[in-house]
C-alpha cells in the first residue's frame, strides 16, 4: 500500500530521515513511534507530499507519488493532525464535506455521508451538523476532524499524534472509536504517536524510529517480547512491562474450554490485563469467560495468565 | 406593525438613511429656518448647485477612490503573501506608508499642476490615501489565518486557489473590511477638501461659505457630510457582523 525505498530527508545540516525503507500493507493499522526528533512526523508528512524527500522513492498503491499532482494524492488520503485545524468559519457539516466538495460530489450524497460519519463518531448528527467549531469541546472537534478525514472514503488515513492534546478519558474513547472504525472499514491507517500505550493498544504493527532510522518493526507482542535493543526496552518501559505485556493479548487465547467457574464472566475479547484486574478485584484465581453473544466459553486461570508472560 | 416601526426607528442604518434623504432632498425647505437664524445674510441658502447632485458627486469620488484602493490594495496584499510575491513585501510597505505620510491636501496640491483642476487629481489623491490601511489589513488578515488551518487545508488537497478563496480570504475578511472602512471614512471627509481643486463635492458649500463668511452654507454642507458618515459607519457595522457570524459570541 505504502512503500518507502531508501528515503532521506535533510533540514539544513539535520538529517531527519536517513535512508529509510519501510512498507505498510493494505488494511494495516501501522503506528510510527519514537522520541522527539526521531523523524516519525516527517515520514508521515512525506506520504502525502507535504514534505518532499531529498532522495529515495515513495510509492502509494504502486504509484511513485513524485509523479502525482500533490492535490490529487492528498484527496485520496485522510489527514488528521494534533492541532485539528477545523475551518472556523464553516459549520461542522461543511467542514466534513470539504473533500467531497473539492471532488464535486452531488449535494444529496454529501449530506448523507455527513450524517453517516457523525453517527459513526458518536455525535448527534442533527444537533451538531449546523454548529460552528468554537461551539464544540476539544474531543468533539477532533471527532469532526476524523470525520472530515474519512469523508471521501480514502483508502489511507494519516494521523499525526491526533489525540495527544486531549484529556485521558476523551483520548481513551477516541482510541476505542478508531479501533472500531479500522475494523469496520479496513482502511489502512498510519498513526504517529510518542505514547507506547497508545501504540500497543491500537497497532496491528508498530515501527519504531530513532534519529531518522528504523529500529524495529513488528506486532505489539513482538515489540514487547523481542525488543531489538535497549532503546526499544526503554520505550516499552521497564517498571510496568508486565502489565503492557498482558494488555496486548486477549482472554480468548488463554481460556481453558469446557470448564466452568463461578463469578461474572470475562469477555473473550478483553485483554489479559483487564482479566488480571478483575481477578484482583474479585479475590479469585479463576473466572468464567463468555463469547460475544454471552455464551460460556470456559475458564481463565491465573496460572495460565502468567504462563509465558516473562521476558524472553 | 408596531414591532416593525420600532425596528425602523432603532436601526442606526435605516434611521441614518432616512435622515440623510430628508436633509439632501429637503434642504431648500429649510431656507426660512436659516434666514431666521442668520438674519444678516443676503442669501441664507446655497443654491448654486443642487444638494442631491453634490451628494452624488461626493459619493462617487469617495466611493470610487475607496473601491479602487480596495481592489489595488487587496490585490497587492494578496500578492505579497503568496510565495511568488514575498520579496516585494518590503517595497509595498514602504510605498503604502509613503502614501499615508503626505497629507491629502499636499497630494492634491502636487497633482494639480500635473493633472489640472477637476476630479482626476482628487480621485488619485484619495486612492493613494486609502491604500495603506487596506494593504496593511489585507496582509495582517491573511497572516492571521492559523497555521493548523492552513496545514489541514493543504493536507486535504486544496490547491493555492481553493485555499485563498475558501479559507484565507473568508477568515481574513473581517480584518480586511476594517481596513476598507478606515479608508472609506477618511475618504468621505477628505473628499470635501477636494472642492479646493475643482471637484464638485459637499465641500463646495463649505468652502464657498468659509470664503464668503456665510456660516449657513458651511452648516448646510457639513450636516450632510455628517449624515453620510453615520450611514457609512452603520453600513460597515452591518457588513462586519455578517462576516463574523462564525466567531465565538456572534449571534
Amino acid at each position: 500500500m505504502i512503500a518507502f525505498e531508501g528515503v532521506t530527508k535533510r533540514f539544513g545540516a539535520w538529517t531527519a530521515v536517513d535512508d529509510l525503507s519501510l512498507s505498510v500493507a493494505a488494511g494495516e493499522f501501522r503506528v510510527l513511534i519514537g522520541p522527539s526528533g526521531s523523524g516519525k512526523s516527517t515520514v508521515l508528512r512525506m506520504m502525502n507530499r507535504l514534505i518532499a524527500p531529498d532522495a529515495g522513492t515513495i510509492r502509494v498503491e504502486g504509484e511513485d507519488i513524485a509523479r502525482l499532482k500533490p492535490e490529487t494524492l492528498r484527496r485520496r488520503m485522510g489527514y488528521v493532525i494534533q492541532s485539528i485545524g477545523l475551518f472556523p468559519h464553516w459549520t461542522v457539516e461543511r467542514n466534513i464535506a470539504a473533500v467531497p466538495d473539492l471532488l464535486g460530489w452531488p449535494r444529496a450524497r454529501v449530506r448523507d455521508r455527513v450524517t453517516e460519519l457523525l453517527t459513526l463518531l458518536n455525535l448527534d448528527a442533527e444537533r451538531y451538523r449546523g454548529a460552528f467549531p468554537h461551539e464544540l469541546s476539544g474531543g468533539q472537534q477532533q471527532r469532526v476532524g476524523v470525520a472530515r478525514a474519512l469523508a471521501a472514503e480514502p483508502h489511507i488515513l494519516l494521523m499525526d499524534e491526533p489525540f495527544s492534546a486531549l484529556d485521558p478519558i476523551t483520548r481513551g474513547a477516541l482510541q476505542a472509536e478508531m479501533a472500531a472504525i479500522h475494523k469496520a472499514t479496513g482502511t489502512t491507517i498510519v498513526f504517529v504517536t510518542h505514547d507506547m500505550d497508545e501504540a500497543l493498544t491500537l497497532a496491528s504493527r508498530i515501527a519504531i524510529l530513532d534519529r531518522g532510522r528504523l529500529v524495529q518493526t513488528g506486532t505489539p507482542l513482538d515489540i514487547l517480547t523481542r525488543p531489538a535493543d535497549d532503546r526499544v526496552r526503554d520505550l516499552v518501559g521497564r517498571e510496568d512491562w508486565g502489565l503492557k505485556r498482558l494488555a496486548v493479548e486477549t482472554v480468548a487465547e488463554r481460556t481453558r474450554p469446557g470448564e466452568t467457574a463461578p463469578g461474572d464472566p470475562l469477555a473473550a475479547g478483553a485483554s489479559l490485563r483487564q482479566a488480571l484486574a478483575a481477578m484482583v478485584a474479585c479475590g479469585t484465581d479463576r473466572l468464567p469467560v463468555a463469547d460475544g453473544q454471552g455464551r460460556p466459553m470456559g475458564v481463565l486461570h491465573l496460572a495460565d495468565l502468567l504462563r509465558g508472560a516473562d521476558r524472553a | 406593525m408596531r414591532g416593525a416601526l420600532t425596528v425602523l426607528l432603532t436601526d442606526r442604518l435605516i434611521l441614518g438613511l432616512l435622515v440623510l434623504a430628508a436633509l439632501v432632498l429637503g434642504m431648500p425647505a429649510l431656507k426660512p429656518l436659516f434666514a431666521a437664524t442668520f438674519p444678516a445674510l443676503d442669501r441664507p441658502m446655497y443654491e448654486a448647485d443642487g444638494f442631491l447632485a453634490l451628494t452624488l458627486d461626493h459619493l462617487a469620488l469617495a466611493g470610487g477612490a475607496s473601491l479602487i484602493a480596495a481592489l489595488l490594495g487587496g490585490a497587492a496584499g494578496i500578492a505579497v503573501t503568496r510565495p511568488f510575491g514575498r520579496e516585494f513585501r518590503g517595497v509595498l510597505d514602504a510605498v503604502a506608508a509613503m502614501g499615508q505620510t503626505f497629507p491629502p491636501v499636499a497630494v492634491l496640491a502636487v497633482s494639480v499642476p500635473v493633472l489640472g483642476f477637476g476630479p482626476p487629481p482628487a480621485l488619485i489623491a484619495l486612492t493613494l490615501y486609502g491604500l495603506l490601511p487596506i494593504v496593511e489589513n489585507t496582509v495582517a488578515g491573511l497572516e492571521s489565518v492559523p497555521e493548523p488551518v492552513r496545514e489541514a487545508a493543504r493536507g486535504m488537497g486544496m490547491g493555492p486557489g481553493a485555499m485563498l478563496w475558501r479559507v484565507e480570504l473568508p477568515l481574513a475578511a473581517p480584518v480586511i473590511l476594517a481596513g476598507v472602512r478606515t479608508a472609506a471614512v477618511v475618504n468621505l471627509g477628505t473628499a470635501a477638501i477636494a472642492s479646493t481643486v475643482g471637484a464638485k463635492t459637499l465641500g463646495l458649500p463649505i468652502i464657498v461659505g468659509l470664503n464668503g463668511s456665510n456660516p449657513a452654507y458651511v452648516i448646510q454642507g457639513a450636516v450632510i457630510v455628517a449624515a453620510l458618515a453615520v450611514v457609512l459607519d452603520a453600513g460597515f457595522d452591518r457588513l462586519a457582523a455578517r462576516l463574523t457570524r462564525w466567531r465565538p459570541g456572534a449571534a
